[in-house]
């Protein structure tokens, strides 16, 4: 029996087709992967299929009936339930009312917490989905809001699961008690379509895999009849290294020095007396589940926030404060957020490129910015990071990610800098653009400059530091090797205390 | 001296006119909970107050009955909302902006209507008004009886509709689904709650309340109309509701302290003080600014609020 066919899909946005006569069959009960880069149009897809979005042709059928999807509630009707890769849920509500919002239990017209609270805990228990009912979802785990999104589909009886992107905010341990969920509620003899990026997990959990590029459909394959290296090529349309080479290099002086550094947040200490130091030929990869003060950590590299404690060395000089004066120094930033730091998405190409040093020679001479200069640098460094966009004159914004984050990148190095601070430097880039940005930070390595990856990527962490540190609740709670093993930096990710010796 | 405005401040007739004088304030503190508590943000409660008080003298003035005068207030309020919520939810204008539109509106449309209507453009003739009321039993306990043994029958019926409004928003599905809108509308259309539905509800019902507490100022007191007599009133409500943290229970505290703060300055002009009586008339203003500036309390505001949501479906 087939769950859903979506038959010949087309969906454009402007001029962008972001699914172009896409053809998908899932059968009841089966786990299929839909794999694809950023942008391959994943996501639109299951987003038309929950009605969020209206396809522009083609036709849906759900349980080989054909159907009209013209909101989530139409899907919602159909036993569709979705989990979205930013969650849909109030931090301020408790997990009931999350849960039950729009499917509410009322007796007299009012709402019977009571009931709901019960069903709830009934569901949880049934598919190990671990969760108070009644804590306010702002103070539980992100991997438990996650069980909270599972539960509020099933609460409303939905047959199939979307899961979008479900790992990319988890740890390896939440994320192996998440495939635990879904074999169990594969085992109940439910459907779900896991969206992912991610080869490994599609080899690990589906039965199926269908790819996705360009917004097109390149295959549906059996997974046990196939492997990530031709998944890969699939995916991307060429060979791909899944491996980056770090060579051995040599480790020189210390270029950047924290020490006994804190931030305060709104909610307390964010960044508890953390000390540490990058040497030149050095990448120092900083690794911990989102949300444990890396940001804040950023920021105050940066300058962007006040330490109530804490001196931060540049070649053992002591920074003044503000963003200028590690600018002056040689530190470059690639930001967490690219779109809020890292680029202006209405302004062009030439003038993104610029930023930062738009009052220096050669690009401005008393106070006029000098057009000609712009450009001629802008084109010179467009083609030499092979950054893809119609003209230097278009807006940022209407770049693929990975080509605003080359763009990033680009003009960040390209001031030669002696400190590199990478933040979640590949975060919404497509593969090709991520084996790119890997080589450029280990060029700079080579060439003698040190690194700060501050990355939620295990994977990229381990791939491309000589060192580790894992950031747990403001802290560094360790530090490790390089060839430090997945589980162990997953535990210590995830809170647990590192064994002694 | 001092015991003089001792006695002014802690005095129970002080109490009863700060209760009677915090109506309006409270119910349009209450509007503008459902209305935030959605999304909208909702400047133009001073605008819809003002219609109310308009067309609650009006109706009055015409079916020669408060009763009526007052239900054509409700609606007159409600019908202004409805404007605000066609151009904020379905044109997405800026709220902040189309509520100065309202009150400007307001303003305008009323000096004129009462041109057309009564030929005068200050103040109109008396019309019919609500008298208060002597509540037996209560108005003969002592302390309680003075506080609200005598008060209009508008006094009641907004605290009333205080506690209905708390449940509905606190304890009913429709309630958390007000709630969900305001905060994540995206999250709300996801688990198929009607956005649009919600706004112009919420907007709208926020309309009605500002158009009753509207009808208390013109036909529940002194049975006239003025030109601008909502003076800044619908302002204080948003400021009590920010106060009362978006709950239409807080709004009320907060906007008794406010009215207090009224009723003190009220009697304290009357006495021999050394201060000009322009000072001792900004005291409830000065409060409205020291609380809402001085952080007293750390406000939340629902997380969507200003924000315009279209659902994919409605592309």
């Amino acid at each position: 029996m087939r769950a859903v066919e979506l038959h010949d899909i087309t969906k454009r946005f402007g001029t962008l087709a972001a699914n172009k006569a896409v053809h998908l069959t899932v059968e009841r009960g089966e786990v299929h992967s839909l794999l694809g880069e950023n942008g391959a149009g994943k996501t639109t897809l299951m987003k038309i299929l929950f009605g969020l979005y209206q396809a522009d042709s083609g036709s849906i059928r759900v349980n080989e009936r054909p159907v009209a999807i013209r909101r989530p509630d139409d899907a919602i009707t159909l036993g569709i339930g979705m989990v979205h890769q930013h969650f849909m849920l109030v931090p301020r509500l408790t997990v009931t009312e999350n849960v039950i919002a729009g499917s509410e239990v009322a007796r007299h017209g009012f709402l019977d917490m009571a009931t709901a609270v019960e069903d709830i805990a009934k569901l949880a228990e049934r598919y190990r989905l671990r969760v108070a009912p009644r804590a306010r979802v702002e103070n539980i785990s992100v991997g438990q809001q996650q069980r909270v999104e599972i539960l509020k589909a099933l609460y409303r009886k939905a047959d199939l699961l979307i899961l979008d992107e479900p790992t990319a905010v988890l740890t390896p341990q939440e994320t192996d008690d998440l495939f635990e969920i879904i074999r169990r509620l594969k085992g109940d003899g439910k459907t779900v379509i896991f969206i992912t990026h991610k080869l490994r997990e599609t080899m690990a959990i589906s039965d199926r895999v269908t790819v996705l590029r360009d917004g097109a459909v390149v295959d549906t394959l059996y997974t046990a009849e196939t492997g990530p290296a031709e998944l890969a090529r699939r995916m991307v349309g060429r060979d791909v290294l899944l491996r980056v080479e770090r060579p051995p290099s040599e480790i020189g002086k210390p270029l950047l020095e924290v020490c006994d550094l804190s931030v305060a947040s709104r909610y307390g200490t964010a960044v508890e007396s953390v000390s540490f130091a990058v040497h030149a030929g050095e990448i120092l990869g900083i690794a911990g589940v989102e949300g444990n003060g890396q940001l804040e950590l950023e920021e105050a590299i940066l300058g962007l926030r006040k330490t109530p404690s804490g001196t931060i060395k540049v070649r053992s000089l002591e920074l003044g404060s503000g963003p200028d004066a590690r600018r002056s120094v040689g530190m470059a930033h690639i930001p967490s957020d690219r779109l809020r730091r890292g680029v202006v998405p209405d302004f062009s190409v030439a003038w993104n490129l610029i930023l930062g040093s738009q009052w220096r020679r050669p690009f401005s001479r008393r106070g006029a910015l000098l057009r000609n200069e712009i450009a001629d640098y802008a084109r010179r460094v467009v083609s030499q990071y092979g950054i893809r966009c119609e003209s230097i004159e278009a807006p940022v914004g209407s770049l693929s990610g990975g080509n605003q984050q080359k763009l990033v990148v680009a003009r960040e190095l390209s001031r030669d800098p002696d400190v590199v601070i990478a933040c979640q430097p590949t975060r919404g880039v497509d593969v090709g653009a991520i084996e790119y940005i890997h080589n450029q930070l280990l060029a700079m390595r080579a060439a003698g400059k040190a690194v700060l990856l501050i990355s939620a990527e295990l994977d990229e962490v381990r791939a491309l530091s000589d060192r580790i540190l894992v950031m747990y609740e403001g802290k560094i709670v360790a530090e490790r090797k390089s060839d430090a093993g997945e589980s162990e930096l997953g535990l210590l990710m995830a809170g647990h205390r590192a064994e002694a010796g | 001296m001092w015991l003089e405005i001792l006695a002014v401040v802690f005095n129970l007739r002080t109490l009863n006119a700060a209760i009677r004088m915090s109506t309006p304030i409270a119910l349009a503190a209450m509007g503008g909970a459902f209305s935030e508590r959605a999304g909208v943000i909702n400047i133009g409660l001073e605008g819809m107050l003002l219609v109310g008080a308009f067309a609650g003298a009006v109706g009055s003035y015409a079916t020669g009955s408060a009763l009526l005068g007052t239900l054509i207030g409700v609606a007159a309020g409600a019908a202004t909302a409805a404007v605000f919520s066609i151009f904020t939810v379905e044109f997405r204008a800026n709220h902040v902006v189309a509520g100065v539109g309202i009150n400007i509106l307001a303003l305008g449309l009323t000096t004129w209507l009462m041109q057309v209507v009564w030929r005068t453009r200050g103040i109109s003739p008396a019309v019919a008004r609500v008298q208060s009321i002597r509540v037996p039993l209560i108005s003969s306990i002592p302390v309680i009886g003075e506080v609200i043994g005598v008060q209009s029958p508008f006094v009641f019926v907004m605290i009333a509709l205080i506690v209905g409004g708390w449940i509905l928003l606190f304890r009913t599905p429709l309630g958390l689904r007000i709630r969900m809108t305001g905060e994540h509308p995206e999250a709300a259309d996801t688990v198929g709650i009607n956005v649009r539905f919600i706004k112009h509800f919420s907007v709208i019902l926020g309309g009605a309340l500002c158009g009753f507490g509207g009808a208390y100022l013109s036909i529940g007191n002194i049975g006239r109309f003025s030109m601008g007599m909502s003076a800044g009133r619908g302002f204080m409500g948003l400021a009590a509701n920010i106060f009362g943290q978006w709950n239409p229970i807080g709004g009320l505290g907060a906007s008794m302290l406010f009215s207090y703060a009224d009723a003190v300055q009220i009697r304290l002009q009357t006495m021999e003080i050394a201060l000009p009586h322009q000072i001792i008339q900004m005291i409830p203003y000065l409060l409205t600014i020291v609380i809402l500036a001085g952080g007293v309390v750390k406000s939340r505001p629902p997380a969507a609020l200003g924000n315009h949501y279209r659902s994919g479906g409605d592309a």
